[in-house]
């Protein structure tokens, strides 16, 4: 599905990603870890066409991603759930997820609204608060919102920014118990994560970020059982 | 045949070489950041060749990665080159072969299960599946060709025998009551076993034997065909050396024709030996292996010194893993006797220590019936042939002792008198192995 070789990205002389390769399989949660700074969100812009790379390839379902401006990546099936959600405040939620179908809306509108069914199915709460300002909700549903605006474009690939930032506990397990189903429904996710261990426990791959650099990858629970990995991510000191 | 699924692993094994060279690059880039950081040896040595470990953004770069010999691995002697510490390691081999020439090799947990994993896929490949007895008459203890296979089998979900070598009529007695379907051995074991079955009139149609995996010496499609014909099964072989993991490093499919790599863990190049340049592809050369997910002991570049070449083009299997051609040989004077790596050197080592030897020496390798021979001749003083038979045979003593010791094989010892050894200009030709695959 998506594959990436060698990616470099800079703001201005500060090098961010220095030489990533990685890969998603149709199907897969993959899973990027790293700490602050470490470049995660940087690979995301350069995915989604935010930031440019200035060296490398990064090819989405045959199509070459390095030239296309965002609104195209888009279109090609790559969406994303932007950290901390950045939901249209002022708008309501059904004008919200609307929005998320931007790219096929004025083509096909009957089925563009036909997904918002599945997507109340999938958030009952978001039709509970169909016509609420986006604004008022709380955190995570919220979150719910951000990810169902994304569905709404149909992505072949969906990204998401640290989707447990700022939630409860109980949310966040309620937020990856839904990144679950949407794998299970068919979806792709690459899914950008702080919280490592919850992260892990529902990926199947997962790469390692630090300084800008891969440093480990490989099937989720090898990870979770590499000490390299516990010490620095997990908290966890080998004993 | 029955029913069985021809795979372990088949998203793998049959994945697209260009997904399989996105996964090798991703790999071999996260190793080489490991090694560099974890092992003193490659980081000093990529900062004498002024390698920029950061700088490999394609697989056809490996080529300027410096090698890793079997000396390399000597002088690091006995953990210098693990890039973890020795608590997350779980389990240590080592190669054949005592002071001076040992090798140790250590894993870490998912070490130990990607291993058994790629056993897994060879023993499929062979034919094994849940359903099947499998008797191992490989070597347990330090040597890696009993336990690698050993979990493979039981990964695998087949019923394991670990029987371990030697002891021949309790082999054969344990394959006939416990209904062993597929034996794991050396190729001369298996031919000894089928002529000791032929001796004792023990029926081979009467056993449910089906397969034979074979490995741990160089072998012929001629000892295949016998072998097959003898025992009534399906022989394949399959290759693995400690230095890089053991067992299931390639094994061959149904075809028989060929091992098909695990490239998806393992990166395989062919060098030509004397220039270390690679050969064109499908030409002979050196096996140069570098491990793409080992934790505890990553190695670069490889040099297995074993003759080999790999063989591009697709295999009717449906895997697309590259072949490797059975080993045609070593690059340098190793020998394998009864499946054990024995060196000349070692052999020149312990006569240097005795007195009363001359440094000639000539070691004669033969296989009587199945089983290798070893004969040393050494050549020496006079005043030993003066003297008395006793002092003659204490000294065959003696020196059979210490080459028991040191090569963990007993071989058979005869003194010659001075001079009586061929003599040679330049380079002595001290083995003469005289058996035919």
């Amino acid at each position: 599905m998506l594959k990436i070789k060698n990616i470099e990205t800079a703001y201005g002389n500060l090098k961010v990603l220095r030489r990533i390769s990685m890969h998603v399989d149709p199907g897969e949660i993959v899973t990027i870890i790293g700490a602050n700074g470490a470049g995660k969100t940087t690979l995301l812009h350069t995915i989604c066409g935010l930031l440019k790379p200035r060296a490398g390839e990064m090819v989405l379902q045959g199509n070459d991603l390095c030239r296309l401006s965002p609104e195209k990546i888009v279109k090609l099936g790559c969406s994303l759930v932007p950290e901390g959600r950045q939901v249209f405040a002022t708008m309501n939620v059904r004008e919200n997820l609307i929005l998320g179908a931007y790219v096929r809306y004025k083509k096909d509108k009957k089925k563009a609204l036909a997904e918002l069914d599945k997507i109340f199915a999938l958030f009952p709460v978001l039709k509970e608060r169909e016509n609420q300002l986006a604004g008022t909700l709380s955190g995570g549903e919220q979150q719910m919102l951000a990810m169902g605006r994304s569905l709404m474009a149909k992505p072949a690939l969906i990204m998401m920014d640290e989707p447990s930032t700022g939630l409860a506990p109980l949310i966040v397990k309620n937020i990856f118990e839904i990144i679950v189903k949407l794998k299970e429904s068919g979806n792709t996710v690459l899914l950008v994560e702080q919280n490592a261990k919850a992260a892990l426990a529902i990926a199947d791959r997962g790469y390692v970020l630090e300084t800008g650099k891969i440093i480990v990858q490989g099937p989720a629970e090898d990870l979770l059982a590499n000490n390299d990995v516990q010490r620095a991510y997990l908290g966890r000191e080998a004993v | 045949m029955t029913d069985k699924s021809t795979y372990w692993e088949q998203e793998k094994e049959c994945m697209a070489r260009e997904d399989l060279e996105q996964l090798q690059l991703e790999r071999l880039q996260s190793t080489l950041f490991r090694v560099a950081t974890h092992v003193p040896f490659y980081r000093k040595k990529f900062k004498e060749m002024n390698i920029d470990p950061d700088g490999f953004t394609s697989l056809n770069d490996v080529s300027k990665l410096p090698f890793t010999s079997k000396d390399d691995l000597r002088n690091n002697y006995p953990y210098g080159l693990f890039a973890v510490p020795l608590r997350e390691v779980v389990r240590v081999h080592s190669s054949s072969g005592t002071t001076g020439q040992a090798t140790v090799v250590g894993y870490t947990k998912n070490d130990i299960k990607n291993w058994s994993n790629l056993s897994a896929r060879v023993l499929t490949a062979a034919g094994v599946d849940q359903d099947d007895v499998v008797q191992i008459s490989f070597g347990y203890g330090l040597f890696t060709g009993g336990f690698g296979l050993h979990y493979g089998a039981e990964r695998v979900g087949a019923s394991v025998i670990p029987i371990s070598s030697g002891n021949t009529k309790r082999q054969l007695t344990i394959m006939q009551d416990f209904k062993t379907t597929a034996l794991v051995c050396t190729p001369s074991y298996a031919l000894l076993l089928a002529d000791t079955m032929a001796e004792q009139g023990i029926n081979i149609n009467a056993l449910p034997l089906k397969y034979g995996l074979f490995g741990g010496e160089p072998w012929s499609e001629g000892m295949r065909k016998e072998i097959q014909e003898k025992l009534h099964i399906v022989a394949t072989d399959n290759y693995g050396l400690s230095e890089i993991m053991g067992p299931g490093v390639a094994g061959e499919c149904q075809e028989c024709n060929g091992l098909h790599i695990n490239e998806d863990h393992f990166l395989a190049e062919v060098i030509d030996p004397e220039t270390l340049e690679p050969v064109a592809p499908g030409e002979t050369g050196e096996l140069v292996i570098t491990t793409l997910t080992k934790e505890a002991f990553p190695v670069i570049r490889y040099r297995t010194r074993d003759l080999t070449r790999l063989m591009p083009e697709p295999c009717p299997c449906g895997r697309t893993f590259q072949r490797m051609h059975r080993v045609f040989g070593r690059t340098d004077d190793m020998l394998i006797i009864k499946g054990v790596n024995v060196f000349p050197s070692q052999i020149e080592e312990v006569l240097f220590d005795i007195e009363g030897t001359e440094p000639h020496y000539q070691i004669i390798v033969e296989r009587e019936g199945r089983l290798d021979k070893t004969t040393v001749m050494v050549e020496v003083m006079e005043s030993i042939f003066f003297d008395q038979m006793k002092k003659q045979r204490q000294l065959i003593d003696q020196i059979k002792k210490r080459l028991a010791t040191e090569l963990g094989i007993s071989v058979d010892v005869k003194l010659v008198e001075e001079k009586s050894l061929e003599r040679f200009e330049g380079k002595a030709k001290r083995v003469i192995d005289k058996r035919s695959l």
